[in-house]
């Protein structure tokens, strides 16, 4: 800032960090970056989110395992992050550059409202992310892909609404729910038995930490809930009233919920 | 070829600093003032969508006073800074002081440099625990930085305000207590005892935002409902 004299601020005029960042410390930003020829050495993955609607709102839930090949290279990570009051992304694929890339975005997002002095529509948030997640497709090609899906609460059309994500960054609303990462497979399978329109709120948790354990069940990558560490999924509600992360002991007693009644039932699979 | 008169710098500089402070005194006043439940910052601007009072980052805030296109200019280019500087070190890491000093060397360099100097004063605030740890750091047209104590009255008719500031100020004020107190001696020159809701821009630090709206950014704006309730109080 000290050498721009008054005429470089003009020019220098953008609401976005992102581009602001690209002009002036491109080595900032997590991608963008020229990869050396060679094989990208093994690197932490982020797998399962679920995201699900319910009555007034949108729900986002993680499992807590990083996995490096077949080694749990972290049973603390934490996939699901809030982007900005009324809305909350969560990540599956490259760890590393997926944390980095929330980050950004979440910068980005306050930025534009710090210098416009207003929220971006969730529209707007929804194709930023995407820009980003194109930015990031030459990593992609050498194997560090990142897809995050993105919930938020449109505060013009008072819903809440789902956005998920391919390595290209092409954006699609989905409805209902939807699920990325490893385990996604297993997890929607559980979501189209169990999601039913206008869940409540506790109801809906309770469906996505149910679909989460179905996909620990099956997905080697996946985490189930964990009794003896006491780690419980990460899950983040958005609604009209923004976003909140529901306490631990709520799930502690809903995962313990699920673990019993499946106990009970003694069924294999 | 025409003949360049000689100007001493010592005129040369007078002449600017005369110019902008000008500019400046035909500006309405800013009340930044620190109180027990964070800092306040009250403005005399009629317009409800061109601030004077903006958020920089998580704890700190910004006032200013002049000619709207500079202050606005550096406002952003404070946001940018913040901004880069939280992403690439970690947001504790930003500070006011690093703030305003980054300022100070801007408007040094307009001032001594370009054509025309800004006609801008700037005051930077941020909020810290307790009282002790506020930081408000007032900033002139020439790279001029103070470090101030309990509050800052900047603009035109600054002396008057800060006078009625200094006398109703005590570090024990609540929030509500020290607006008043600014929307009053913002009226000091006015037939009115106190400006109505429509003509004050208020905004505030709290010191408290963790724990009583869960969030790291300490600033809010109020809006005119607020404002109103506010200073319906008072009477």
């Amino acid at each position: 800032m000290q050498d721009l004299p008054a005429r470089h601020l003009a020019t220098q005029a953008t609401s976005s960090f992102t581009e602001h960042l690209q002009r002036s410390r491109p080595e900032l930003l997590p991608f963008g970056q020229a990869l050396p020829a060679g094989s990208v050495p093994p690197t932490p993955h982020a797998t399962t989110i679920v995201a699900i609607s319910y009555a007034g709102g949108v729900l986002m839930a993680g499992d807590r395992r990083a996995t490096m090949g077949n080694v749990i290279a972290s049973r603390h990570i934490e996939k699901v992050f809030p982007a900005d009051q009324f809305s909350v992304l969560g990540i599956a694929g490259t760890a590393g550059l997926a944390i980095d890339i929330t980050r950004l975005f979440q910068v980005e997002l306050e930025h534009y409202e710090k210098i416009e002095g207003t929220l971006l529509s969730l529209d707007g948030k929804a194709n930023r992310l995407g820009a980003m997640i194109r930015g990031n497709l030459p990593m992609a090609m050498q194997g560090l892909a990142v897809v995050p899906l993105f919930a938020g609460f449109d505060t013009v059309m008072g819903v809440g609404r789902l956005f998920s994500y391919d390595v290209t960054g092409g954006r699609y609303e989905e409805q209902e729910h939807h699920s990325v990462g490893s385990g996604s497979v297993f997890a929607r399978g559980a979501l189209k038995k169990l999601w039913r329109p206008n869940l409540t709120e506790e109801e809906a948790v309770a469906v996505a930490v149910e679909a989460l354990y179905d996909a620990a069940d099956d997905d080697s990558a996946t985490g189930g809930p964990d009794a003896v560490r006491q780690l419980w999924p990460v899950v983040y509600t958005v609604n009209r009233a923004g976003n909140r992360r529901i306490p631990e002991r709520d799930l502690a007693a809903i995962a313990e919920g699920i673990v019993e009644s499946r106990t009970v039932a003694r069924r294999e699979a | 070829m025409t003949q360049q008169f000689y100007v001493s710098p010592e005129q040369l500089m007078k002449d600017r600093a005369d110019f902008a402070r000008k500019g400046i005194a035909r500006g309405r006043s800013v009340v930044v003032v620190s109180c027990a439940d964070g800092i306040a910052f009250v403005a005399e601007n009629p317009s409800p969508s061109l601030h004077k009072i903006g958020e920089i980052y998580d704890k700190i805030g910004f006032a200013a006073v002049g000619k709207y296109n500079e202050f606005e200019s550096l406002r952003q280019a404070g946001v940018r800074y913040a901004d880069v500087r939280g992403y690439s070190y970690d947001r504790e890491d930003v500070t006011a002081r690093g703030l305003a000093s980054v300022y100070a060397q801007s408007l040094g360099a307009v001032f001594t440099a370009e054509q025309k100097p800004f006609e801008v004063e700037l005051a930077v605030a941020e909020v810290g625990l307790n009282q002790a740890d506020d930081h408000l750091y007032r900033l002139t047209f020439d790279g001029s930085i103070a470090d101030e104590n309990g509050f800052v009255v900047m603009g035109g008719l600054a002396e008057q305000v800060a006078d009625v500031v200094r006398a109703g100020w005590k570090s024990e004020l609540d929030l509500a207590a020290a607006m008043r107190l600014a929307v009053k001696a913002l009226a000091t020159d006015k037939e009115v005892d106190a400006l109505p809701a429509t003509a004050v821009e208020i905004a505030v630090l709290d010191r408290g935002s963790e724990s009583s709206r869960g969030s790291r950014r300490a600033f809010r704006r109020l809006g005119a409902e607020d404002i109103t309730q506010l200073l319906a109080e008072e009477a």
